[in-house]
């Protein structure tokens, strides 16, 4: 018979390995169940994990949804390794796109250099403040942030709706729903000439690299994972707990709000009721493929955002309905989770009792 | 208020506190073993859009029912073998349990939306079901009915009975449990496996009782809220029966306030208020509470392996 054995030390290979083993067991169960459900599994599988990285006119694709993507969920692992669970990532995100648009309705016929570093400062405070009100709840009073967090997310794309339909609703936009488009003043410029390719792409490349010296190279994140791992030795070492779930939570609501800005700035140009699509959600994912690493996540983030591009493939080569990429995610985070058991456990042949 | 009026707002009130005790109640006799299942939003969009479709196909809102809580069950499985065969993270294989529901329920749904169906029926004769003053107590389905009976049996078997005690032993004190011989992991399984029945339940009460129409996301978040009242509990299911009609209520007030086409309050304004009202109740409650954490079961949230 086999057995689990605990492993004496976290195994480094199987660190690595297990996202690329979970990845595998997504796409094989991935052909499984769609074949059986009567679509192309294979090409289904094809479609959404290699052919948004085989075709390089998908690259600049790839690289607008895995900004977003990267950029919230550096924030969420660094909060994760802490143990602050903030998954209301989605609202921030929101309320940071609502800030940032605010700055831009107040200055639409205004020109200047300094609208958009605006409109970037308004979207890094507005998922501050989103994030610092269950940040006040669990340091002051225990209130559990998952909770709270979430909560403030259905809270904060309600408050989209009610802008979008309301007091922000474009006046020349024959009462569709949705904000003036922005001016040139006020949109993220592009890198590559002709493409989506925006400012936020490097700038999500350059925050991993800041959060990654963050937590490997200075005391604070030294700090972070300790709080973490070992809460009553954090306590002796004399680490604030409560300090922690502060700078985590802020950190992680100004990363969610700065990439709604983006959005925001960027690919959508305006507000609309579309606005929200999850992102806040599928960092989680990212986070966790990434092994909650900086540089690992812009790994994870370009998987995940190769599901949305490979999705829209599939609804169109196979005809696999939208839902499906998010079953795919879903089906991934999964598997990451089932694989984690390698690095700290192995197999082994039961030892017989004597 | 005319007494019609009353018994209106009364059979709304019923109606929207009926889910969320059905999936609160699950999830805290999870929670009582030790378990947190941040996926009753996802077992509960599993139940919702299997009891539909199973009730579409066969005409029978009774199978949907079984259908719904078949469903409901297996979609914790996943949650089980994860969490607590291979000791994953309980707080991200809840997560990853909610989005597969919403993803699932959206795929297996998107044939049926728009589709309607049978609603489930009052359980009395018309002659009380459908009496102007006497609907109140009569003129409801099976599961509000239900509702309340698993109320006073999971309140009678958690206090009362030897299971019931093992099970709280096995949530407050998980090694000591092991070490008197308790098999920990079978229990917990059983708590969840109970856990998913009553979200897929709840979830079903969308689909086949509230709205007889499969919509995306029919929930709605209301998974969520379920988690919050368990908190709001004290895992107690005496104060779980209050707290999910409170929330009702919340909810009621909310509908008669569009139907009576109140304008001073924007409809989105209005359907915060479930939302920021589960922040306020979980703030007093913190506020209100005199020892560390807030009752709940020690072993909440921690996995365990015996070896």
């Amino acid at each position: 018979m086999l057995e689990w054995r605990r492993r004496r030390e976290p195994s480094t290979l199987m660190l690595l390995a297990s996202p690329l083993i979970a990845i595998g067991l997504t796409m094989v169960i991935g052909m499984i169940v769609f074949t059986a459900m009567g679509y192309d599994g294979f090409h289904a599988v094809e479609s959404i994990f290699l052919t948004p990285f085989l075709e390089p006119q998908r690259w600049g694709d790839i690289g607008v949804k895995g900004a977003p993507l990267v950029m919230i969920a550096l924030g969420l692992a660094i909060g994760f390794r802490a143990n602050v669970w903030n998954i209301g990532a989605e609202g921030q995100y929101v309320m940071g796109a609502i800030a940032g648009t605010g700055v831009a309705l107040l200055t639409y016929d205004m020109t200047g250099w300094w609208i958009l570093p605006a409109m970037v400062l308004a979207g890094i405070l507005g998922g501050m403040a989103w994030a610092a009100i269950p940040a006040l709840l669990r340091v002051k009073l225990q209130v559990s942030e998952i909770l709270t967090s979430l909560m403030l997310t259905y809270v904060a794309v309600q408050f989209l709706y009610f802008l979008v339909r309301g007091p922000w609703k474009d006046p020349g936009g024959f009462n569709f729903p949705q904000t003036r488009m922005f001016t040139a003043d006020q949109t993220l410029p592009t890198v590559l000439e002709g493409s989506l390719v925006h400012l936020g792409i490097p700038a999500a490349l350059v925050l991993a690299v800041i959060a990654w010296l963050l937590m490997e190279k200075t005391t604070a994140g030294y700090a972070i994972k300790v709080v973490g791992l070992a809460p009553a030795a954090a306590r002796h070492g004399g680490f604030s707990a409560a300090r922690t779930t502060w700078a985590t939570m802020l950190i992680s609501g100004a990363l969610a709000g700065l990439a709604g800005l983006f959005e925001a700035a960027g690919p959508f140009g305006q507000l609309t009721p579309q606005f929200p699509v999850g992102y806040g959600f599928t960092a989680i994912i990212v986070a966790f493929l990434g092994r909650l690493n900086p540089l690992g996540i812009v790994f994870g983030g370009i998987v995940l955002a190769g599901t949305y591009v490979g999705g829209e493939i599939a609804q169109s080569t196979v005809r696999l309905p939208q839902a499906a990429t998010g079953l795919f995610q879903a089906t991934l985070l999964f598997m990451l989770l089932a694989t984690d058991v390698l690095v700290r456990w192995r197999i082994a042949l039961k030892r017989r009792v004597a | 208020m005319t007494s019609a009026m009353l018994v209106s707002i009364l059979m709304t009130l019923i109606a929207a506190s009926t889910p969320l005790l059905l999936a609160s109640l699950g999830e805290l006799v999870a929670e009582k073993s030790g378990v947190l299942n941040l996926g009753v939003e996802g077992m509960m969009l599993c139940g919702a859009v299997a009891g539909f479709a199973v009730a579409f196909s066969t005409g029978s809102t009774g199978i949907g029912l079984i259908a719904a809580i078949i469903a409901g069950v297996a979609a914790s499985m996943i949650f089980a073998v994860l969490a607590l065969s291979l000791m994953a993270n309980q707080v991200a294989t809840g997560l990853a349990l909610t989005i597969f529901g919403i993803g699932a329920s959206s795929l297996i749904g998107a044939g049926f939306v728009g589709r309607t169906i049978t609603r489930l029926q009052p359980v009395f004769p018309a002659m009380l079901s459908e009496h102007p003053l006497l609907r109140v107590i009569f003129g409801h389905d099976i599961l509000v009915y239900l509702s309340f009976a698993l109320v006073a049996a999971v309140g009678w078997f958690l206090r009362r009975t030897r299971p019931g005690l093992i099970l709280r032993a096995v949530g407050e004190n998980d090694a000591s449990a092991h070490a008197i011989g308790y098999p920990v992991i079978a229990i917990r399984y059983a708590a969840v496996a109970f856990g998913g029945a009553l979200a897929g339940l709840g979830g079903a009460y969308f689909s086949l009782a509230l709205t007889p129409m499969w919509a995306d996301r029919l929930t709605a978040g209301r998974g969520w809220i379920a988690l919050a009242l368990v908190v709001f509990s004290a895992w107690k299911p005496g104060r779980l029966l209050l707290g999910a009609y409170l929330f009702g209520a919340v909810m009621t007030l909310e509908l008669q306030l569009k139907a009576a086409g109140v304008t001073w309050f924007a409809p989105e304004v209005l359907a915060m208020a479930p939302y920021l009202a589960t922040i306020a109740v979980l703030t007093m409650m913190s506020l209100g509470r005199k020892t560390g954490r807030l009752d709940a079961p020690a072993c909440l949230g921690k996995p365990f392996s015996a070896s």
